[in-house]
């Protein structure tokens, strides 16, 4: 019945497990496509200025003009006859720049409160706790439009804002990684070296506590660029600047007539947001191998 | 009995420890919006015009704007204290009013919307958990993966395109037709067809992720040794999914809930303002606009409030559902 | 010897990388009380979960039959299987801490089944399960059966999974390591309990167990299994009197024995060299790669479990022949 060559494979040859992780998440092909269209998305965004030297501001033609209706125009004008597609690649710009900036700041918060808790515990922990909790229980985009409203909208207090309405996630998770390790026999025996505290935290524990941040940082990101636009729909982005927001909340005014207007940028913030999604999936999967194996 | 007595334990824990977080909000609150460039006065000044100085530092002292800010911080402590939210200088009306006005509204929209999220989430989680790797597992998990990215607003105005443009079934905005003279039923309807629409617009984000959630939970519940048993008695499939997984898989969807509450109530904020929906959120972004700080402060506080109510009564569901629930 | 009650026959169990069970047979006559012996690996517990048709689903029964009351089980459609299930042939589990459902109480878990199977309503399986609380010998039926599993020791969890098994007086009890994570002092109140309602409710007992120690106390028949394939089958007596497979040997010289007088004089325990994982590359006896014994014959194909005498089967062809040299010496 059985037969030899029905075995139990061998053991993995032991690999280093940043690379098992980075083949892992390309053999991914939906984190592939996602990576792809954000480097495209990128490019975009850095090329602005040459493949729409005009100010995205200004009028260009007629207005109203839908999308396909004149090919120099792909995707139409709006009410003032301003370039759609100009806009959306200007607009990127906005967005890719809030979200990650806003994203490496909300992490870098997070990852100092967070190990400060985590790692001496005690007072520290229950009075960083606590101020985490004032801010998780504030709903978050309440304060964000408060906080951009106080400092006049402009990209840089949108960041900041946005930053300080995400720093609380991250630090709880730090907070929860750092517990756990500085338990571990390497935090003991660094210890018994005799290392400074912050040696300790930022070389020894915080490597090891990595992976679950850089999942979170790329959902942070996505959760960042919606953020921005939503300020922006409401009329609280930078008023110097085109975003995809703004151009949705440009659009409302005549959505009865000429929905692409807030359709077309909608399109635009829904992908990119989907392969920063889809990227924080599949970078779970690859740094968690035995989570996802089981499924 | 024995029961009651424990969820009462629990409940006495959670109050205690919302207190602390109350204080510390609304003196983190109040300093925030000292922080801010101008006032009430001014921003009234300039709708009215020319303002001398003496109007303006007239203003002040009526808004009790003039002292220095700890003074005030402990004028605004003692009106709380007797649960006054204090006037507003705008409409010279107390702040209490004005949101008890609006909060109705926002509170029917965010339950509707938890409704949704909540039961589409758990429908949606279990069915891709139990079809877990095979095609509609994976047609969903895309589903709840683009509900997860798409922007409430935006999705929003499409739902009006589509339902009130293009199709006439759904109102476009508002919470009640104006001027119809609705009575019972008709009116309950009518106001019914007006929150559809914000509601699930501001839901299906939170369906993506109690979808997810439950999703995880159901595939680690149904690998328990429990489920095993359950089998092992000869209870058939569907018996087994209702009465020993879901009930389990429940415990940490309702868990991180509560997380996602104060979240649904910023939401509302501008899904309120996409179906011009008079709540809690309009009112708080109006005040912004008008430095109308009091009422700001106001509905911050309430908001705060309204989220440690909704997470003592997760606490306690989940006390409920949980019977190792014990207080430490 | 009693009529047939369960006969498994040439069972294969495969898995997409590997066949953990391998043309493995048994029978359990009525009322009797099998041990199903190995170590961790050796497929015991895949044959019990075969056999309730409860297996993961990446595994496949590759052949054999499961007879059962004149049925094959694994031939019944669903439907009519679970009607087997906890009322024709009942199952606990080795970990009584997690078999339990957290959130429901004791007593709701044990009413399910009696209400799945006999329709009793909400009151008369609330009735019976205290009852059963009592039959199980759980102080204080009727408090204890609003009492959630975690108020209860590990002992009593597995006395109320005991009390779940027996609710509708199945045929036969499958019992998976029950003593396995329970303290040593609580082993044998269980398993005499286990014993007591086997008399007393006229079911057969298929006990799994890797603790040779417990069957010669507890079971009358018993079967060894290495690596998937059956190695030895007899009595409980003549085996642990005379083990003849050198599997059997080496584990029950690996286990304290219960019998004190032979523990003393036996001095330490024996380990038996090498893993079962060695097994599964072998084209021929599994054992081959841990025996002393081995012949180059072994290495060939797996050797069948064939009966040498009465009531005594033995999968190891260069014993059954010395055996049966043994044999014609005496006779002669």
């Amino acid at each position: 019945m059985t037969t030899a060559t029905e075995r139990v494979p061998e053991a993995m040859p032991e690999s280093d497990g940043a690379w098992r992780s980075l083949r892992a998440f390309l053999r991914n092909p939906s984190a592939v496509i996602a990576s792809l269209f954000l480097v495209f998305v990128t490019l975009v965004a850095i090329a602005a200025p040459l493949i729409y030297p005009e100010d995205p501001l200004s009028m260009v033609t007629r207005p109203f003009l839908w999308p396909g209706q004149n090919p120099q125009f792909p995707l139409g004008s709006d009410t003032l006859g301003r370039d759609v597609a100009a806009g959306l690649v200007w607009g990127s710009r906005i967005s890719l720049i809030i979200g990650i900036a806003a994203m490496a700041l909300g992490v870098t918060i997070g990852i100092v409160v967070g190990a400060a808790a985590g790692y001496f515990g005690g007072r520290i922990d229950d009075a960083l706790v606590r101020l985490v909790e004032i801010f998780q229980t504030t709903p978050s985009f309440l304060m964000l439009i408060v906080l951009v409203a106080i400092a006049e909208p402009r990209v840089e207090s949108i960041t900041v804002g946005i930053a300080l309405v995400t720093w609380p996630t991250i630090a709880r998770l730090v907070r929860a990684e750092f517990r756990s390790l500085r338990e571990k026999d390497f935090v003991t025996a660094a210890r018994g070296l005799g290392y400074g505290h912050l040696r300790i935290i930022f070389i020894e524990i915080l490597p090891n506590a990595l992976p679950p941040i850089i999942v979170t940082s790329s959902v942070i990101v996505a959760s960042a660029i919606l953020m921005e636009s939503a300020l922006a729909f409401m009329g609280l982005g930078d008023p110097n600047r085109i975003s995809w927001g703004s151009m949705i909340g440009a659009g409302r005014e005549t959505l009865r007539t000429a929905w692409y207007l807030t359709a077309v940028p909608g399109v635009a913030i829904v992908l990119t947001v989907l392969a920063l999604n889809m990227i924080g999936d599949a970078l779970n999967d690859a740094l968690n191998p035995r989570l996802s194996s089981e499924r | 009995m024995l029961e009651n007595r424990r969820l009462l334990r629990v409940l006495r824990r959670t109050v205690l420890q919302a207190v602390p977080t109350i204080l510390g909000i609304i003196i983190l609150n109040f300093l925030l919006l000292k922080l801010a460039p101008g006032d009430a006065a001014d921003v009234m000044a300039g709708e009215f015009g020319a303002a001398t100085e003496e109007t303006m530092a007239m203003l002040r002292q009526r808004f009790g704007l003039d002292v220095p800010v700890l003074q005030q911080l402990l004028a605004y402590l003692s009106n709380l204290a007797q649960f006054s939210l204090g006037q507003s200088p705008r409409y010279g009306v107390p702040v209490s009013e004005l949101i008890g006005q609006r909060l109705p509204s926002t509170l029917m929209l965010m339950v509707m919307a938890l409704a949704i999220a909540f039961g589409l989430g758990i429908a949606l989680g279990t069915a891709m958990a139990l079809t877990a790797g095979r095609w509609p597992d994976r047609v969903l998990s895309l589903v709840s993966l683009f509900f997860y990215s798409v922007p409430g607003f935006w999705i929003g105005l499409m739902l009006i395109v589509l339902f009130s443009v293009k199709l006439n079934w759904l109102p476009s905005g508002g919470q009640e037709t104006i001027g119809a003279g609705l009575t019972g039923l008709d009116y309950a309807l009518d106001r019914l067809k007006h929150m559809i629409l914000p509601a699930t617009s501001l839901a299906l984000f939170y369906v993506a992720i109690y979808g997810r959630l439950t999703r995880a939970a159901v595939l680690e519940v149904s690998s328990q040794d429990y489920v095993r048993t359950a089998a092992a008695k000869g209870l058939p499939p569907l018996a087994i999914t209702l009465r020993h997984v879901i009930r389990n898989a429940l415990l940490p969807v309702t868990t991180l809930a509560g997380i996602h509450l104060g979240g649904i109530l910023g939401g509302a904020v501008v899904i309120e303002t996409v179906y011009s929906w008079p709540g809690l959120g309009r009112l708080a972004f109006e005040s912004v606009t008008r430095r109308d700080f009091n009422v700001l402060l106001g509905v911050l506080l309430l908001s705060s409030f309204l989220v440690i109510i909704a997470n003592t009564l997760v606490d306690l569901l989940h006390a409920w559902l949980d019977p190792r629930v014990e207080v430490r | 010897m009693t009529a047939k009650l369960l006969d498994v026959s040439s069972l294969t169990i495969a898995f997409p990388r590997g066949t953990p069970v391998a043309d493995f047979g048994f029978a359990i006559g009525e009322g009797e009380t099998v041990a199903v012996v190995g170590e961790s690996g050796s497929g015991k517990s895949l044959t019990a979960l075969a056999i309730m048709r409860l297996l993961p689903r990446t595994a496949r029964i590759a052949s054999g039959s499961i007879g059962f009351r004149g049925r094959d089980l694994l031939a019944l459609p669903e439907p009519d299987m679970r009607k087997v299930r906890g009322r024709e042939i009942a199952m606990i589990f080795q970990e009584p801490m997690t078999s339990l459902n957290p959130v429901l109480t004791v007593g709701k878990q044990i009413a399910e089944v009696l209400r799945l199977h006999e329709g009793l309503s909400a009151e008369a399986a609330r009735k019976r399960s205290i009852e059963l609380l009592d039959l199980v010998r759980v102080a204080d039926p009727h408090l204890r059966v609003d009492d959630f599993p975690h108020r209860l020791s590990g002992g009593m969890r597995q006395r109320v999974m005991i009390a779940m098994a027996v609710a509708c007086r199945p045929k036969l009890l499958i019992a998976d390591e029950p003593t396995t994570a329970l303290d040593v002092t609580i082993q044998a109140q269980v398993l005499d309990l286990l014993d007591r309602l086997r008399r007393e409710l006229g079911m057969a007992l298929m006990l799994i167990t890797h603790d040779l120690g417990i069957v010669g106390q507890w079971a009358d028949r018993v079967v060894v299994l290495y690596a998937g394939r059956g190695a030895e089958e007899a009595d409980a007596g003549p085996l642990l009197e005379d083990p003849l497979h050198p599997y059997t040997k080496g584990l029950l010289a690996a286990s304290p024995r219960l019998d004190a007088r032979l523990h003393y004089t036996a001095g330490a325990l024996r380990e038996i060299p090498g893993s079962i994982a060695t097994a599964q590359r072998e084209p021929g006896c599994p054992f081959v790669p841990r025996c002393a014994m081995a012949l180059p014959s072994c290495r060939i194909s797996p050797p069948p479990l064939e009966e040498i005498r009465p009531r005594r089967l033995l999968a190891c062809p260069p014993t059954a022949a010395q055996e049966q040299a043994n044999a014609s010496a005496v006779g002669r």
